[in-house]
């Protein structure tokens, strides 16, 4: 039952398409909560682009439909001009697709070889599998130390290294990487990003979804502002950052995934924040105050 | 630097797992209104000292004690009890209840009013206190429009806070925060920052906050303590620490 | 020594069919996820096909072999996945355990029904004659019957552990049991390696079954429950991890048995205790001392989060208008179901719905300990049987009204429970079902045949009912007691749940972890409920046994506990509507079951309904009930709401939580959900 298809059809990079991903007027729902409206965007071959927006934007949502783990309501995707709407993500994976998802992205409850040679056997074959390993090693000797640790015993940034090492060995065409630096290190987050600006330097497209923006729009080329669910800016990822800011500033309403559009709930809006901070430090004051409390600086108001 | 007016008072702690010695040594005190940032790499074993402070692991060396009390005796309800409020590095909501539930469950916990024989008698309806206590928090904090919202609805940011609210409502005098901002945008972060420096100023409310977002750091803390390997290996005002050349190595690496 | 090897070989038929079965259900286990219950049920349908081919039909063994086992059992394996357990998120660790309990009860239950019953079972061997003597240890014959259940233990052990650690479907297939997406990711056809898991377990059912068969062949109902509890106590030391540990332990445990007996004095009060205690002493054992069984089945499916989130319970969101109309509507039924009872309702029914009673007590004991307390128990008829024994006792002996000596058996009850609860402790999920399924064992082994009638016949009450003429067949006085008493109930659990206690709990189902930080005090919470729920199951027993004017170990065995909790967690566990509809439900199914001709095998076939309700359960975790009152609550809602109304505000109603009202269907269809989830019809929003 080990179908030994794994491998990409043609190494990435020497492909016709020009585009390694087209996302195309995708809507997506978890149950009955709608999470996207009408997304469209495209990945180049060999290139990298970030998809950023704060939380609850639906970026997860977006990485998601890309890999197949959640289907698409509406819209085509297409991998290298071949169209993957609709198919399972084993197939989406087989077919040239590589995902570190948000969160823990390996086996807890098997090694860190394990993790690997899984992948490895999948997607190489039986023959590969020692040569691979070989070199995941090779490029992460952290792994190799820990080789026959499990997996849900590595810190986070263990368990990214391990993501990225499948990555690395046998690049793809694209890799989809869901929020890679989130609770890491700043020394973490360095190592992750040479990682993938290794991968991408083997000819792998990046689709790295992101909250903090600075680094993944200094690795990118093309951006993806998204808000609410739908795409509030796209074209090249230096004019990403003033487009953040203006959305940022412009919300009045913080909406999240789940809640109904139309429904939206009131929150602060910034010109009623000068009130809000009042009102709270009422509430504070009414509250019990300890012996020991400092006194307060009159005038240090938060901007 | 013992300090026997500490509040919290972390004694040569160590924790080990198997062969790994996830905390080593670690001692500090936290004073009464102060707020103190413990930061380092994964892996570094913060949470791991929360987790020993709050009850969920047990050292196999040194001893907690808060206000003079020795907490290692106690099991975590009580320790609780006490009044240690506490957010987790994962976020640990009740699924099957509202914002507003999960603070009422708080706030009753807390002082200890449940009682079966009320339920039966049907007297156990949220009082006019509890409630306007539990407005008050989800002012505080900013969620009060979500009240009515099954937290399974909301996005992470908004159950970050929701966590924050349901420690804050039990008025505790020590706030355990453990990556807080761990999911939250700019915006959010800068909320969160806000009602944290407020609440320790106001409230004489200690607070000791596990992060990686040092401007957040920067901003809400009097003292960073600064972890690797399990072990302390830094501690001092912010800019102290991040001027020690073993905590730019170990932590910041590159990035200064 | 040669007593010993004497007393000891003759147990290795039983070790080794312990050790089989052990074995079956680590593999399932590891390779499924899922506590496979029903393995010993599997087995035995191929060992039971495998004969009727065999003495029946008189074809040859091998292919009779090859049917039964090689084809029929892969083929059951494949079904039990694609309309069950594929339907089961991952992380749904309470519909996996129940769904295998049902088909525990189901599969057995389902035989009489397609076989028709006969009783004989003489089953050939595979492998070695069983008469002939092969050599000698000592002075001791081995025959082949030993030497069958040896050599196929050993193959079998060596074949599956290999299978699991070297190979690379093995792999996969533990990689697919923790998360179906993340292996996904990696390319593996997450669908096939779970289907072939499961084929190749039933495989293995079927293989132990027959195999095994000569040894087992006479098998009563009293050794089976011995086979499940010793192959759950040698699972139970593996930590559902290691086979080689599973079939040693069960093999230890089969011998010790014979030893025992042989050494022991023969007909000695002891001896028999001890004997049957034995499996127990081991499996309870292994939970109290193995620290691996007390998170069993935590490991966390990282990508849950992709599953929509369970929807609150209709009940909590529906918008006002419609609430006061269901509200309405139940008063209305209930007046109507009081004015028949008292006048015109025939007496075969009112017995029914009098048991209905009963029953729906009993099953709001569930709705306690496993809706409010979120743990699953599967002793709940065990404890309504300590209610209704001791008010039955004290009725017999000290002549004690029914009245008190029920309130009596419900201390009991929740004494026991209690005692139960303290033992569990530091155990969840698995590990406490295990637990209480235990002490079910014991309790219908040990404890409730002393208690009733030498010959097993129901022990007849001669009671008093101060006052109230309740043992009267000819009147409704048990009719209004009983639903006075179920009323009480009722509001008892809807108190309890609306209170404190019920936040706490819901607190405590939600996150422990959080839960303890808050300051609530765990331990004593699941006492107080379990404790709670052994009450009210205590009364619902007694209940049934003034309605039965008899008390009989046989309507509170553990077949009772595994069958109730299914039927309760199909029809709804977390509503007190659900336990009574399901209380109702299961009487009236019963009697309407009696107007069929008994080929169809009687009272069983109730359970194979209900086990087909398991189906239904797989696709609604939160209960076939609450699906279908969402459904057409929903419906209501559009009908009052018109088009193009939103509701008031989010959680003003079902619709709202829901994404807008009316509206139309939605453009583009439904969503194509292919992993997990199913399809669901998704509004304009």
């Amino acid at each position: 039952m080990t179908a030994v298809t794994g491998t990409d059809p043609a190494p990435p990079g020497s492909d016709q398409a020009p585009l390694a991903l087209e996302v195309d007027h995708v809507s997506a729902s978890y149950g009955p909560y709608r999470a996207l409206f009408d997304v469209s965007f495209t990945v180049p071959s060999g290139g990298v682009t970030a998809l950023i927006g704060s939380n609850g934007a639906g970026k997860s949502t977006v990485s998601r439909v890309v890999t197949g783990l959640l289907a698409s309501t509406t819209g085509t995707i297409r991998l290298s001009g071949r169209d993957i709407t609709g198919l399972p993500a084993y197939k989406i994976a087989r077919a040239g697709t590589a995902h570190v998802p948000e969160g823990r992205g390996v086996f807890a409850s098997l090694t860190v070889e394990e993790n690997l040679r899984l992948v490895f056997r999948q997607r190489g074959g039986r023959q590969c599998v020692a040569d691979s390993l070989a070199r995941a090693y090779e490029a992460f000797p952290v792994l190799g130390q820990r080789r026959g640790q499990h997996g849900g015993t590595l810190s986070g940034g263990e368990q990214r290294m391990l993501s990225l090492a499948k990555v690395l060995v046998l690049p793809p065409r694209l890799l989809v990487a869901d929020e890679i630096s989130l609770g890491l290190a700043p020394v973490v987050i360095d190592a992750v990003y040479d990682g993938l600006r290794k991968i991408n330097g083997a000819g792998t497209a990046l689709l790295v979804v992101e909250q903090q923006v600075d680094r993944v729009l200094d690795l990118a080329g093309t951006a993806v502002v998204l808000e609410h669910g739908s795409v509030a800016y796209l074209g090249r990822a230096d004019g990403a950052l003033a487009a953040v800011e203006q959305v940022m500033s412009a919300r009045g309403e913080r909406a999240e995934v789940g809640t109904t559009v139309g429904v939206a709930p009131s929150g602060p809006d910034p010109s009623a924040r000068n009130e809000v901070s009042t009102r709270r430090r009422r509430l504070l004051r009414r509250g019990r105050s300890a012996g020991t409390s400092t006194p307060v600086p009159e005038g240090e108001e938060q901007p | 630097m013992a300090d026997h007016d500490a509040l919290l008072r972390v004694i040569d702690v160590t924790k080990t797992f198997g062969g790994i010695t996830a905390v080593d040594s670690v001692s500090f005190d936290v004073h009464s209104g102060e707020s103190v940032g413990l930061v380092g790499p994964n892996g570094a074993g913060k949470t791991t000292v929360f987790n020993c402070i709050c009850g969920q692991l047990q050292p196999q060396r040194g001893s907690v004690e808060l206000a003079g009390k020795d907490l290692l005796e106690m099991p975590t309800y009580r320790r609780a009890r006490l009044g240690i409020g506490r957010t987790y590095q994962r976020v640990e909501i009740f699924p099957d209840m509202t914002v507003r539930d999960h603070l009422l469950v708080a706030e009753r916990a807390r002082r200890r009013q449940g009682r079966l024989w009320k339920d039966l008698c049907n007297r156990s309806d949220p009082t006019p206190e509890e409630d306007q206590r539990v407005a008050e928090v989800l002012e505080l904090v900013g969620i009060d429009d979500q009240a009515e919202s099954p937290v399974s609805t909301l996005g992470l940011g908004s159950c970050r806070l929701v966590e924050l609210a349901r420690a804050l409502v039990a008025d505790p005098v020590l706030l355990l925060a453990d990556e807080p901002s761990s999911g939250l945008d700019v915006h959010e972060t800068r909320e969160l920052s806000q009602v944290l420096q407020m609440l320790q100023r106001e409230r004489g409310m200690a607070v000791l906050l596990v992060e990686h977002d040092l401007s957040m750091v920067a901003s809400v803390v009097d003292r960073t303590i600064v972890m690797n390997l399990g072990a302390v290996i830094a501690e001092g005002t912010f800019d102290e620490v991040m001027a020690d050349a073993s905590v730019r190595q170990a932590y910041l690496g590159l990035s200064a | 020594m040669e007593q010993f090897l004497g007393f000891a070989i003759p147990g290795i038929p039983f070790g080794c069919t312990y050790a089989m079965v052990a074995v079956g259900l680590v593999l399932t286990y590891q390779a499924t996820g899922v506590f496979n219950f029903a393995f010993g049920a599997q087995a035995y349908l191929s060992a039971f096909i495998f004969t009727l081919l065999v003495q029946n039909e008189h074809m040859p063994i091998w292919l009779a072999f090859v049917l039964s086992v090689v084809l029929l059992a892969p083929v059951l394996g494949l079904a039990l996945d694609r309309y069950l357990f594929r339907k089961i998120p991952n992380s749904n660790a309470t519909a996996k355990l129940v769904t295998g309990i049902t088909l525990f009860v189901g599969i057995p239950a389902l035989l009489p029904v397609i076989f028709g019953s006969s009783n004989q079972y003489n089953p050939p061997s595979i492998l070695f004659n069983p008469d002939t003597v092969y050599f000698h240890i000592g002075n001791t014959p081995f025959n082949g019957l030993y030497l069958t259940s040896l050599v196929a233990t050993a193959l079998v052990l060596l074949a599956l552990t290999a299978l699991m650690r070297f190979t690379n479907l093995g792999l996969q297939m533990r990689g697919a049991v923790e998360s179906r997406r993340l292996i996904q990711l990696d390319g593996v056809n997450a669908g096939r390696v779970v289907a072939v898991a499961w084929a190749v377990s039933s495989l293995m059912a079927g293989l132990a079954g027959v195999l095994l068969a000569p040894a087992t062949g006479q098998l009563q109902a009293q050794d089976y429950a011995t086979l499940m509890v010793a192959a759950f106590a040698a699972a139970a030391w593996a930590v559902l991890r290691s086979l080689p540990i599973a079939a040693l332990v069960g093999i230890i445990i089969g011998v010790a048995d014979t030893l025992l007996e042989g050494y022991l004095p023969a007909s000695s009060v002891w001896s028999s205790a001890t004997l049957s205690s034995l499996p127990f002493v081991v499996l309870i054992a292994a939970l109290l001392i193995v620290p691996g069984l007390r998170r069993l089945g935590d490991a966390t499916d990282p990508l849950a989060s992709i599953d929509p989130p369970t929807p609150p319970t209709t009940a909590a969101l529906r918008a006002p208008q419609v609430d006061r109309i269901i509200k309405i509507g139940w008063y209305v039924l209930l007046a109507a179901f009081v004015v028949s009872m008292l006048t015109w309702m025939p007496k075969t029914w009112e017995n029914v719905f009098n048991a209905g009673l009963a029953f729906s007590v009993i099953f709001l004991s569930i709705t306690l300990i496993t809706g409010m307390g979120g743990q699953l128990s599967l002793c709940q008829a065990t404890l309504a049987g300590v209610g209704a024994f001791t008010a039955a006792q004290l009725a017999n002996h000290l002549g004690l009204s029914l009245l008190l000596g029920g309130l009596v058996g419900a201390v009991a009850a929740g004494a026991v429970a209690v005692v139960l609860a303290v033992a569990s402790l530091r155990l969840r999920g698995l590990g406490l079902a295990l637990m209480t399924i235990a002490a079910a064992l014991f309790f219908d082994s040990a404890i409730f045949p002393q208690l009733s009638n030498s010959n097993g016949s129901p022990l007849s009450v001669q009671a008093k009912w101060v006052g109230l003429d309740i043992l009267n067949p000819d009147g409704h006085a048990f009719f209004v007691t009983g639903l006075i008493v179920l009323v009480v109930c009722v509001a008892a659990v809807l108190l309890v749940r609306k209170g404190t206690t019920g936040r706490y709990l819901s607190a405590m189902r939600g996150s422990e972890t959080a839960a303890a930080g808050l300051g609530i005090n765990l331990t004593w919470q699941r006492v107080l409920i379990f404790g709670i729920s052994g009450v009210v199951a205590g009364i619902g027993g007694t209940m049934l046994t003034i309605q039965q004017q008899a008390v009989s170990a046989e309507n509170f065995n553990y077949e009772f506990s595994l069958a109730f909790v299914v039927i309760v967690v199909t029809t709804g566990v977390s509503t007190v509507e659900g336990a009574i509809n399901a209380g109702f439900g299961f009487v009236i199914i019963q009697q309407l079951l009696t107007y069929l001709p008994a080929r169809l095998g009687g009272d069983s076939l109730v359970f194979v309904l209900f086990a087909f309700g398991a189906i239904q359960y797989a696709a609604h975790p939160e209960g076939v009930l609450e699906f279908q009152k969402r459904r057409w609550t929903m419906r209501m809602e559009r009908l009052m709401f018109h088009t193009g109304d939103p509701p008031p505000r989010p959680g003003g109603s079902l619709l709202g939580a829901y994404g807008g009202a009316g509206g139309g269907p939605a453009n583009g269809g439904g969503a194509r959900s292919l992993v997990d989830s199913e399809p669901r019809v998704v509004d304009r929003g």
